[in-house]
């Protein structure tokens, strides 16, 4: 009797424990602290810089989400993860959000119970091969040896691309990408795959990126995005609607540059509400009103984290494409702001 | 008869539990009992708890669903398409693949190193006190990488062995002077091929195999069981003509010359059932044109050993060979001294007296140790993951895990099956333990 009673307070001490640590965002707000799964390290998406503070394309949007919930972007410690640690890095609570070139697939986001709750970059998966091998197209690797990152959605890719065309390969299972890099440039493998982000931004780092191609194959959809726990939609708002007013804030013609001027004279009433002029946006998820003004500012919209992390003008020289946004051509499109 | 007053009988009064030394200390057995099981129920009860909070279960159903992944070191038949059961029945024979060379690699340099390091000699035993010292107290897992990037690195290119258009045509020319020729080539008469890759080693083929069948998906080879099977039968009835050349030596005092027939029942029947079966070894080489231009990427044929095994098992076996060396050393020092005078005193030499003298005693105190040098070697092979073998722990624990997301059944199953093991590893030495140690009667 005794016994059981004690066991129900356990469980039911347990529970309650469950319930607590179920808001992330109270339980950023009060460890005013942001803690974002990041890559080990990929040129351009997220790694340490010279002086060791986080830079990227990926290492942007974290400190977007940081400045709209705690007000000050530099509030976010980066936990770099690899391919085979970062769901359970996120399941088990370690990391708030991670975004880390993350592809959304079914079995993700259904049976691993995640949340991928925008689209921040619309990849495919493409080969590199060194010049001198004289290929051209993917077709014409039969019998290569292949570098691939464990416990990707790539590892499956290659293997279905491999037996839809008929053709046999000799997989080289790899850690993360630096490694992967390694075992390319020393021969130990005739192609590597990845991301075609991924690629362009390993070539940059290389010291002859000139002797390297990608190949014209893309192979798959990745839609890269950030990824939150199941079953915490309010989070899972925060995240996504900080990452759509970056994109509106595109839309819009507001900048790093000309946010305060904006804010003062612009009549537009989305672009009032998105920068808390008008209405009760912010308040309405847990946020301040100035939330998304705060994001915006941390390190300008979308187009110029793009632009500044991986665009034409950087040692990655990535196109806009498919990531232009929906007025331009491209995939990325935001719903309205009201 | 009552010698002494019965002593007083005394009812049970509960505070006896605690004052009575005849009942305190199963009482405080019975507490730390019922404490232990409500920790274990805590805990199980934590897991449920946070698992139905996920909205996760605990289900086995992963490991029939297809795998979908490549491994490329496979003893049995194993592609994408089959199971993730499948493919942690592909890890768990590359991890016991490496276990068992590990453990006997590292037997024999163990032996040889720690009866070495007693010689007299002043060079040798320093040399092998170096070995010793420098792989024990380094960890393990520096020495794998150390000896998969020397392995790697050092070795050329498979590109480096392909003949091109341009040697082709200077061999063409009458002048032997500008001809060119591969920058690398294969070695031992073509057979085996070292590459940044892993080596190439000639296939064994036969032109008239015996054919085979599957168990349970698990195909069996006649051939292999027929070779196997002459072979024990050869050294069977070598061990029965030795057994006589012993009886007649017993008897007359001569030892009839047996090399050449030892040698001839050990060798002919295995080279005639080979020779019959059409035996002949599969060269790795490059597919080539008309012209004996190379085409593609990798040589075809032979087998692939790859870097990460070979650097893993050498590694594991320099690593605990040096403990075993300890281990033997500390066997052999353990037995006194006067066996060996009285070993010399009756004429034996020195590698007589250790063979029949000192090693079969000094077995006694060195199969316990060794044992645990076993479990450790197999525990350590989980440390392929850090040279990509895909092993137990880079099949189930890696690629299924995360590609399922079952982390907890992926990491018990692994538990459970490393448990199990090491369990039979015990089990088996200790059956030689028992064969070996010293019989008290």
């Amino acid at each position: 009797m005794n016994k059981s009673a004690l066991l129900g307070a356990l469980a039911a001490s347990t529970l309650i424990a469950g319930f607590a640590s179920a808001g992330t965002l109270d339980d950023v707000k009060a460890r005013g602290e942001l803690i974002c799964g990041s890559n080990t390290g990929l040129t351009g998406f997220g790694m340490p810089d010279a002086n060791g503070t986080w830079v990227g394309f990926d290492v942007a949007l974290c400190r977007a989400v940081a400045a709209a919930v705690l007000g000050d972007p530099t509030k976010v410690k980066f936990v770099p993860t690899t391919g085979e640690t970062r769901f359970t890095a996120l399941a088990s609570g370690e990391v708030d959000v991670l975004v880390r070139n993350s592809t959304w697939t079914y079995s993700r986001d259904v049976d691993l119970k995640l949340d991928f709750v925008a689209v921040n970059y619309y990849d495919g998966q493409g080969f590199m091969v060194k010049k001198d091998l004289g290929v051209s197209s993917a077709k014409e690797l039969d019998g290569a040896t292949v570098c691939i990152q464990t416990g990707t959605t790539t590892e499956l890719n290659l293997a279905d691309f491999f037996k839809f065309n008929n053709i046999s390969y000799t997989p080289v299972t790899v850690q993360d990408d630096s490694e992967a890099q390694r075992q390319y440039l020393a021969g130990a493998c005739d192609t590597y795959t990845t991301d075609a982000s991924g690629l362009a931004a390993a070539r940059a780092t290389m010291a002859d990126p000139e002797n390297h191609i990608i190949l014209p194959e893309i192979i798959s959809k990745e839609p890269l995005g950030p990824v939150v726990r199941h079953g915490d939609s309010q989070w899972g708002d925060v995240v996504r609607w900080t990452f759509y007013s970056l994109l509106i804030a595109e839309e819009k013609g507001i900048t790093k540059a000309n946010i305060e001027e904006v804010a003062a004279s612009s009549t537009d009433p989305e672009v009032r509400r998105l920068l808390g002029l008008e209405g009760d946006m912010g308040k309405m998820l847990g946020l301040d009103n100035g939330a998304f003004k705060a994001a915006i500012m941390a390190g300008g919209n979308y187009g110029e984290i793009f632009e500044a992390n991986i665009g034409s003008a950087t040692p990655i020289g990535l196109a806009r494409g498919l990531n232009a946004l929906w007025t331009q051509g491209g995939l990325q499109y935001a719903p309205p702001f009201r | 008869m009552a010698l002494a007053s019965e002593a007083p009988k005394e009812g049970f009064r509960l505070s006896m539990l605690i004052y009575d030394t005849r009942f305190r200390s199963i009482t405080i057995q019975v507490v730390v009992l019922i404490l232990f099981l409500l920790m274990v129920g805590w805990l199980l009860d934590n897991t449920i708890q946070n698992l139905a909070a996920k909205g996760k279960d605990i289900n086995f159903g992963f490991l029939w669903v297809r795998a979908g992944y490549d491994i490329e070191q496979q003893l049995i038949p194993y592609t994408n398409d089959s199971t993730h059961g499948r493919a942690v029945i592909i890890g768990l024979l590359n991890t016991l693949l490496v276990a068992f060379i590990g453990c006997v690699l590292a037997t024999v340099i163990g032996i040889f190193v720690g009866v070495l390091r007693l010689s007299h000699n002043w060079l040798i035993s320093r040399l092998m006190t170096v070995y010793v010292e420098a792989f024990r107290n380094v960890p393990l897992l520096l020495w794998i990488i150390l000896v998969f990037v020397v392995t790697s690195e050092t070795q050329p290119a498979p590109n480096d062995f392909k003949v091109t258009q341009a040697m082709v045509d200077s061999w063409q020319t009458e002048d032997t002077s500008d001809d060119i020729y591969p920058a690398a080539q294969k070695m031992l008469f073509g057979t085996v091929a070292l590459t940044n890759r892993g080596s190439y080693v000639a296939t064994p083929m036969l032109d008239r195999p015996l054919g085979g069948t599957q168990i349970g998906s698990v195909p069996i080879n006649y051939s292999v069981l027929a070779t196997l099977a002459v072979i024990i039968g050869s050294v069977l009835a070598n061990r029965a003509l030795l057994r006589r050349a012993k009886a007649i030596q017993e008897d007359t005092g001569d030892r009839p010359t047996t090399w050449w027939q030892s040698l001839l029942i050990l060798f002919a029947p295995t080279i005639l059932l080979l020779v019959a079966m059409g035996f002949h070894l599969q060269l790795p080489a490059f597919a080539a044109d008309e012209n004996g231009v190379s085409k593609g990427f990798n040589f075809q044929g032979g087998i692939l050993v790859q870097h990460s095994f070979t650097a893993l098992t050498l590694a594991l076996a320099l690593y605990t060979g040096a403990f075993i060396a300890e281990i033997v050393r500390a066997g052999i020092m353990a037995i006194s001294r006067g066996q060996s005078e009285a070993a010399f005193a009756l004429g034996l030499r020195p590698g007589r007296t250790m063979n029949l003298i000192i090693l079969p005693q000094a077995l006694r105190v060195i199969i316990p140790p060794l044992i645990s040098q076993y479990l450790n070697l197999t525990k350590n092979t989980s440390l392929g993951i850090a040279v990509s073998y895909l092993d137990l722990r880079g099949t189930l624990g890696g690629i299924t895990l995360n590609q399922t997301g079952r982390e907890l059944e992926c990491m018990l199953l692994m538990m459970l099956i490393y448990l199990t093991i090491s369990l039979l590893i015990s089990a088996l030495m200790n059956v030689y333990n028992n064969a070996v140690k010293l019989k008290e009667r």
